[in-house]
């Protein structure tokens, strides 16, 4: 049986596609089950408010689905693609793409899930600050997007880069390396900004007065939980645009993989981690507004601490793509 | 396209590393950050005691990262060594 490129290239595209919609259905799903929880006990504690509830939870979770509406675009646009010039070399981008937006979309799908749920059931208990719940909830659950939309900025770019005349091995390693460092490593700080971002709104429901001290740690908590996602990106970027000489050897094609799985596995966890540490920051922000500076300090010290274990992968990543 | 041995063996070294150092990054990230979520609490509590215990959760931070440096160790050695 002979196999023209044609056909490895639709299937790698179908089978990048069927990855990136079904692992990008995960998080979203989990993320409004979390939110259409949280408004159940909500409007069971306060059923005089379910009206107000009821919309929160609507644009909480419309906001969490876009996670998977990101997915459900790359998929489609994978299935459909016309790809004019067949190669092995499209049919590994094609592939890595799907599989960098369906990781990519669960942590961000997962994370934002929090806010939706804890502003809603914020309602019940401050119905006057409803709508400083809202706002809240829509900054930090468009926060938790932000690892998504990395992961499909690097899906697109595998989409439609121009491939050129990159020699087949090692550069079929580099796009794969690209497609599953970004969409690993964007896990972890979806799922922890989501963290911080449920916290914050847990806490202005509590005391709506401290509600801008309490936003501003939630955004700079948040903003340490995504470097584990940019360090994922430059990998992925430095393995999409680097040009590899032509070579025979596997173990050059395999270093390039290596470098995308380090990168990826290693900002899972970093990223969870800080987020954490924004999540308890930024609960007891709200609770003793006085010690908001010695908080945020402690914060941060945790976070660059917690950073560390993803520099040491970005460190082996990039040993694995210049110096090997 | 001829395979040898020594590149065989290269190249499983090279997937050996990332796996050792990516999946070995999960876990001091996650326990570290669990620490400092942990910390601030506590601060939130007593912020009288903020320089002992801050000094507490770097202690702690730092035993938690020792397994990430083992991971770090592996992945080097089989780089450069093995």
């Amino acid at each position: 049986m002979t196999v023209d490129t044609q056909t490895i290239v639709s299937v790698a595209a179908y089978a990048g596609g069927g990855l990136a919609m079904g692992l990008g259905a995960i998080g979203a799903a989990i993320g409004e089950g979390y939110t259409a929880a949280r408004a159940n006990l909500a409007v069971s504690r306060s059923p005089e408010n379910s009206g107000e509830i009821f919309k929160n939870m609507l644009v909480g979770q419309a906001v969490a689905e876009s996670a998977s509406i990101f997915a459900l675009v790359i998929a489609i646009l994978l299935l459909f693609l016309d790809v004019p010039q067949p190669t092995l070399l499209k049919a590994a981008a094609l592939f890595a793409a799907g599989i960098s937006m369906g990781l990519g979309a669960i942590g961000s799908g997962v994370g934002s899930g929090y806010p939706g749920g804890e502003a809603c059931f914020g309602i019940s208990r401050q119905p006057a600050a409803a709508s400083q719940l809202t706002t809240n909830m829509l900054i930090g659950s468009a926060v938790c997007q932000t690892p998504a939309i990395f992961s499909m900025v690097v899906a697109l770019i595998l989409m439609f880069l121009n491939l050129g005349n990159s020699a087949v091995n090692p550069t079929w390693a580099a796009y794969l390396g690209a497609g599953i460092s970004m969409g690993l490593a964007a896990i972890g700080s979806g799922y922890g900004g989501g963290l911080a971002a449920g916290a914050s709104c847990a806490g202005i429901a509590r005391q709506p007065k401290t509600a801008a001290n309490v936003t501003t740690t939630m955004l700079v908590g948040q903003a340490v939980s995504q470097t584990p996602s940019i360090f994922g990106l430059l990998i992925s970027f430095i393995l999409m645009f680097k040009t590899f000489p032509a070579t025979g050897s596997i173990s050059a094609a395999m270093a390039l993989l290596a470098a995308g799985i380090c990168m990826g596995f290693g900002g899972i966890g970093p990223g969870i981690g800080n987020g954490m540490a924004a999540e308890g920051a930024v609960r007891w922000v709200a609770r003793n507004v006085e010690s908001a500076g010695d908080l945020m300090r402690i914060m941060l010290v945790g976070q660059a601490v917690s950073q560390s274990t993803a520099i040491y992968a970005m460190v082996v990543s990039l040993v694995l793509i210049f110096v090997l | 396209m001829a395979i040898e041995g020594v590149d065989i063996v290269k190249a499983a070294a090279f997937i050996g590393a990332g796996i050792s150092m990516g999946l070995g990054a999960i876990g001091p990230g996650v326990g570290e950050g669990m620490v400092a979520a942990k910390a601030c609490e506590a601060i939130g509590k007593n912020p009288k005691e903020a320089g002992l215990l801050t000094r507490t959760m770097l202690v702690g931070q730092a035993v938690s990262e020792s397994t990430g440096i083992y991971s770090l160790v592996i992945a080097l050695l089989l780089l450069f060594v093995v």
